[in-house]
């Protein structure tokens, strides 16, 4: 058992990092994951690694893909503005196969928002953000135990799949804080040997890392194959779902992050109240837990998505279900949160109408 | 034991965050489940700081709270702003040093506690945050008095191990010093 630690989430996650081999890390200030830079500007020269201050976001996602390249762990991290800003260096470094961890600590927009916590990038880090058929690796943390333990998680999956890894989390779980364990880092997988980085090429052949295959008319066809085929091994491989008290449940909530965690709360709640509720709270959004939704969808009467924003991650629910089970709607964007007890009061509101229907 | 859902208010730099962090640390000393958040806005430069604090056996499932079980209120501009929030028949803290108006709910049940003074008394007009900490654990039995002094040496004894151990004295004297109203009886 390793030793408990209380922290906030934005400091942990960056001691995850740091411990999972992280040496190099650039970004740029935005509230509310500040505490993630500041505390790397201290912790990374004392473990020999390097920390900038960026001039930008766009040039930190940019350093990434040098340091990637090189053959270096490496992180940035930034809030939903921030995080639009370095879309195009994201396209490029997943184009490359580089990998990298990029933390999005949510707050409230669209533009420049407010700062308080949001869920409302769904739609930007699972279904693309910046341009051309890419995808992240996307891990949504729910606790903080989570944070630490997946932010480990995210180096090897980067690693493991030459893909980039993006955490998302929101204003409050960067800003909480709750005791933790800290384990040990252990790798999740066998990691190969990185036989692409540009660490010098004397003595053998030279590498090309590049974000475009100019071989004439196929070449970005085919690389365009390559990463699908990498896309569905990792869809194979990576599906990963909180399933709390479904095997009976009549309705299941759906929420991911902080809200599944609320949502656990609330279906609590409704069983003390003989209310058959469920939670599904998926961890990977992409790839999506598709096979637990369909599971769940045969034997679950309805489904509650609950999320932090106008409707983004609902469509996915929706998807994965193929429809066919009625999925309501429980959500807000621009910084609003939700307690166990507003989603009680939905729960208990979809109870009695299915009665009622009978 | 149920859920306790805590918060702590003040004017920046009256330990607001500081006594969150004993409290919270306190709590995870004693092995119970703790989430703790303080305000990270504009709030934090001047004005009003506020730390939430919830405690539970079970996991937590909210870590922020909009509707206290209890509330700390070291100045006035907190007490203008809590003490509607707090659910009917819970607690309220006030330090009475420099809280002028009475508190207004007569369902709560109120710890008046000279928490400014205690701590001027003893040499540290900072300590306030602590004395009103010892009062609030001495009355709620939340946790052992021992658990938040060894919180308090684990935080800050490492740094300035002279304050702290000021500080706990101020802890022990808040613990001794504050009155109890009690709740309006219910017709």
């Amino acid at each position: 058992m390793g030793e408990k630690i209380l922290l906030k989430g934005n400091e942990l996650l960056a001691e995850a990092a740091v411990r999972a081999g992280c040496r190099f890390f650039a970004g740029y200030p935005i509230t509310p994951q500040n505490e993630i830079p500041e505390y790397m500007s201290w912790r990374l020269p004392q473990s020999g690694g390097v920390f900038i201050q960026a001039e930008s976001e766009l040039a930190a996602i940019n350093m990434l893909f040098g340091a990637s390249a090189a053959g270096t762990r490496c992180m940035t991290s930034s809030s939903s503005p921030g995080i639009s800003l370095k879309q195009e260096g994201i396209s490029y470094i997943a184009a490359a196969e580089l990998p990298c961890v990029i933390v999005n600590m949510q707050r409230g927009g669209p533009g420049l928002g407010n700062i308080r916590a949001s869920q409302a990038d769904y739609f930007q880090s699972v279904k693309g953000g910046g341009h051309g058929d890419y995808r992240l690796i996307v891990l949504a943390p729910g606790t903080l135990q989570e944070v630490y333990n997946l932010t480990m998680n995210a180096f090897d999956y980067a690693d493991f799949w030459r893909n980039p890894v993006l955490i998302l989390g929101d204003g409050i779980l960067a800003q909480m804080a709750e005791p933790v364990e800290m384990e040990p880092y252990l790798p999740l997988m066998d990691i190969p040997t990185k036989d692409y980085v540009l660490d010098g090429c004397r003595g053998r052949a030279p590498r090309v890392i590049k974000t475009l295959i100019l071989h004439p008319n196929i070449g970005l066809v085919v690389h365009n194959q390559n990463l699908q085929t990498k896309y569905r091994k990792i869809e194979k491989a990576i599906q990963l779902c909180e399933d709390y008290q479904t095997a009976d449940a009549e309705i299941v909530i759906a929420g991911y992050g902080i809200t599944g965690r609320i949502a656990k709360g609330a279906v609590k709640m409704a069983r003390k109240k003989g209310i058959r509720a469920g939670l599904l709270r998926p961890i990977s959004l992409w790839p999506f837990p598709r096979e637990t939704f369909m599971k769940t969808a045969q034997t679950a009467k309805q489904f509650l998505v609950v999320e932090m924003s106008e409707g983004q991650f609902i469509e996915d629910v929706k998807l994965a279900i193929e429809c066919r089970r009625s999925v309501e709607f429980l959500g807000q964007g621009g910084g609003w949160y939700p307690t166990q007890e507003v989603i009680l009061e939905k729960i208990e509101h979809m109870a009695a109408q299915a009665k009622g229907g009978r | 034991m149920e859920e306790t859902r805590i918060i702590i208010a003040g004017y920046g730099g009256q330990g607001v965050v500081a006594m969150g962090n004993v409290l919270a640390r306190a709590c995870m000393i004693e092995g119970k489940n703790v989430t703790g958040m303080v305000s990270y806005g504009v709030e934090m430069r001047g004005g009003t700081c506020s730390a939430t604090i919830v405690v539970g056996d079970d996991e937590i499932a909210c870590p922020f709270v909009e509707t206290p079980d209890q509330a700390v209120i070291l100045n006035q501009q907190s007490l203008d702003k809590y003490e509607e929030c707090v659910i009917p028949d819970g607690l309220i803290l006030v330090n009475s040093s420099i809280i002028q108006r009475p508190v207004k709910r007569t369902d709560l049940e109120q710890i008046q506690i000279p928490a400014s003074q205690i701590a001027r008394e003893l040499g540290n007009i900072k300590g306030a945050n602590m004395a009103a900490l010892g009062a609030y654990i001495q009355h709620t039995g939340l946790l052992k008095m021992e658990s938040v002094e060894r919180g308090m040496r684990e935080l800050f004894g490492g740094k300035n191990p002279v304050m702290t151990e000021m500080n706990v004295r101020v802890l022990r004297e808040g613990a001794k010093r504050f009155t109890l109203v009690k709740a309006r009886q219910k017709a």
